[in-house]
């Protein structure tokens, strides 16, 4: 069962969260602090990461771009609605998804569960696929380009992988929430806007003009045509 | 019954009134000046004319009795001394009439004039007019000097003269008045003028100002110029609109401070909420080992805590509305497979008619769209009856595409008397009924959902009964995707600051 590292400063939420997740089977580690948790990354070494965006201290996106700085590790972000703009500027600082306050134990279960499917679940095809400078790798789950090994966040990975087994087919952002995120259709499309961002600054030569991941303004994205 | 000059504009209204002040004054002067100038000149004339023929006659040698021709002679005499008038001079001496002229005797002699010169030893005198010309008789009876100051001798003379000259300058008067008033009218005109304007302007100012009021500009102050009653009227508005403004922003604290009440208590539940919603999964799952007393409580507890988190949900997302700090996410949305998500999430699918005409796609807050679709067929299903018909068309108003949504259920309609309340926020339709499935704030928060995508939304009556809510957007076409080449996604969040 995957390991969780909680980092929330409530009690009341840190404790029913706590309780919630272990009933199921989940490893929990609780810290109340951002300082803590990045303390707790070493030594517990999570499979995901709960981060609520409003912490005393250092706040909840400076953690998330600490533990970016250094790893992959799924980031679920815990927010209340109302602070959009803290969620853009989580998901542009890296975390994978996010979960709306207050929320039942089995939908923070469902999004924990979807994070770490994108990882464990290995596209069908295996081999490693040839894109114009990308070698992406899709029983290792990996991609290099030119040479060099791209370290992507799980959503940027998953999506990825998802684009580039169609090339060149378009699919709207509701359908990459479904499919990529496992969320409901109209949820929100700013984790597609964000995380075709984030991967557009890693694999692109320029993000402003891109090849891989293409607008298709009106319908979606699509991966390619390389040209 | 209305007066005319009640039509004309105040500036009209002040200028002719001064006008007609002008005028009667202007006459008034004029006809005194002309009556008192005019009896001088005529005074003057008849003095002098009564004087030099007394004189004259006083110079005459009159030795008496005179015959008729004596008389005659004398009266010639008289005549050619008229001076500066010429006159006529008749006499009268018992039962002679002469004159210095062919006719004996006069017709503008009256029997009062020659009762009076009779009767005086002064003589008397009398204006005429007759045919319309102006005559100066004077009747002067001749006197015989014995020392005693005169006795009558029984001879009367009378001189009769025009009074042309004097008739040509009380013309040239009257002449002098009309033409000088017409100018003086005129003139008077500038000053009526310039008097308005500044009367007018404070009524004008104030006109101004009180329209600004209407406006909303409550921060509008006229300038108070001078004491006058327009000062202090405007000094009376002045005070009026910050009382008013006071009012206002008082009201608009207050309205701020329930507001801002409401979004903090619901912010202060949410966190203990979201401790309490985490657990109730473990109260339900271990509910059926307790006994059934306590298992019943822990499931109201349980279920009335989802019910506790979806209203505060729904307060906060109307907190932020009444903040203004909803945002709206566009996205391009395939409209018809919105709606069967919608239904499909809430499994509704199968109780739903859906007349969903495909290839529809509009920019749309995909989130938003979800909760107006839902909340009005779920408020369909709980106060309406079965079948619930979702029904989607475009529809061409002007130059304007719209988007409709129709939801249609097939209950008993709405009251007539709640129709107006349907969108109100924790309207009840049945007082009876304290607490109905939803959080109360469903339709306002589907209002506020509707409006914030600048569309309307209207219930009313389906044309075979039920309910009917249409939702009316703007129809905003996504642009037709480029055929080649990479571009921008059209609506990236910004990350510069907020």
């Amino acid at each position: 069962m995957p390991r969780v590292l909680l980092i929330e400063d409530d009690p009341s939420v840190r404790e029913g969260v706590v309780l919630g997740l272990r009933r199921r089977g989940h490893e929990l580690r609780a810290v109340e602090s951002g300082e803590a948790g990045l303390a707790a990354l070493g030594e517990f070494r999570p499979d995901l990461v709960l981060l609520d965006l409003m912490l005393p201290a250092m706040n909840g996106v400076q953690v998330c771009r600490r533990i970016r700085g250094t790893s992959q590790l799924p980031i679920i972000m815990l927010t209340a609605r109302g602070d959009d703009f803290d969620v853009v500027v989580g998901l542009e600082a890296g975390a994978d998804d996010y979960i709306v306050k207050p929320a039942r134990t089995e939908v923070i279960e469902a999004r924990i569960r979807a994070v770490l499917r994108r990882l464990a679940e290995p596209a069908g095809r295996g081999g490693t696929e040839i894109h114009g400078e990308l070698a992406v790798d899709r029983a290792g789950l990996s991609v290099v380009k030119a040479g060099q090994s791209v370290p992507l966040a799980p959503s940027e990975l998953r999506l990825l992988l998802h684009l580039s087994a169609s090339p060149e087919q378009v699919f709207s952002r509701q359908q990459l929430l479904e499919y990529v995120w496992e969320h409901s259709y109209h949820g929100d499309a700013r984790l597609v806007d964000a995380c075709v961002r984030r991967l557009r600054q890693k694999i692109e030569d320029a993000a402003g003009s891109p090849r891989y991941i293409q607008t298709v303004r009106g319908f979606g994205y699509r991966f390619g045509p390389l040209g | 019954m209305r007066l005319p000059a009640v039509r004309f504009g105040l500036r009209t209204r002040l200028v002719g009134a001064f006008l007609l002040v002008a005028a009667i004054s202007a006459a008034t002067t004029a006809t005194l000046t002309y009556r008192e100038a005019r009896s001088a000149i005529l005074k003057q004339a008849q003095d002098t004319a009564v004087d030099q023929f007394r004189d004259r006659i006083g110079a005459q040698a009159v030795t008496l009795p005179m015959d008729e021709e004596q008389l005659r002679r004398a009266c010639r005499s008289l005549a050619r001394e008229g001076k500066p008038h010429p006159w006529t001079v008749f006499a009268e001496y018992g039962t002679l009439r002469v004159s210095s002229s062919d006719r004996p005797t006069s017709d503008v002699v009256t029997p009062a004039l020659r009762a009076a010169a009779r009767g005086s030893a002064h003589g008397s005198f009398q204006r005429v007019v007759k045919d319309g010309v102006p005559w100066l008789t004077v009747g002067m009876p001749a006197l015989v000097d014995r020392g005693d100051g005169g006795q009558p001798t029984g001879l009367v003379l009378y001189a009769v003269m025009r009074l042309s000259t004097e008739e040509a300058n009380v013309e040239a008067m009257v002449t002098a008045a009309r033409d000088g008033a017409l100018p003086a009218l005129l003139i008077a005109l500038v000053p009526a003028l310039l008097a308005a304007r500044s009367v007018l302007r404070p009524v004008r100012d104030l006109r101004r100002a009180a329209a600004g009021i209407g406006r909303g500009e409550l921060g509008t102050r006229i300038e108070v110029r001078g004491s006058d009653e327009l000062a202090g009227l405007a000094r009376t508005f002045n005070d009026s609109s910050t009382k008013l403004q006071e009012s206002v922003a008082e009201l608009r604290q207050a309205e701020a401070r329930a507001r801002r009440f409401a979004s903090d208590v619901s912010h202060e539940l949410r966190t203990p909420l979201a401790g309490m919603l985490a657990v109730t999964e473990v109260l339900d799952e271990d509910a059926a080992q307790l006994n059934p007393d306590t298992a019943t409580a822990v499931r109201l507890i349980s279920t009335e805590t989802d019910k506790l988190a979806a209203l505060v949900e729904d307060l906060m997302e109307i907190s932020r509305f009444d903040a203004k700090a909803a945002d709206l996410h566009l996205d391009e949305v395939d409209v018809a497979e919105a709606i069967r998500k919608t239904l499909e999430k809430r499994h509704w699918q199968d109780r739903i008619r859906r007349e969903l005409p495909d290839g529809i796609r509009a920019m749309l807050d995909p989130r938003r769209f979800d909760v107006i679709v839902a909340n009005l067929v779920g408020n369909a299903l709980r106060h309406g009856a079965e079948p619930v018909t979702v029904r989607l068309r475009t529809e061409r108003r002007g130059t304007t595409d719209r988007l409709v949504t129709e939801v249609l259920d097939s209950g008993p309609g709405i009251d007539p008397a709640v129709l107006p309340h349907v969108f109100d926020r924790f309207y009840k339709a049945d007082a009876a009924r304290t607490r109905s499935a939803g959080s109360g704030l469903g339709l306002a928060i589907t209002l506020e959902n509707v409006r914030l995508h600048g569309g309307t939304v209207h219930a009313a009556d389906g044309p075979a009964g039920g309910a009917l809510f249409t939702v009316e957007l703007p129809l905003e076409r996504p642009s037709e995707p480029p055929l080649e080449g990479p571009s921008e996604p059209p609506s990236e969040p910004s990350l510069e600051g907020p």
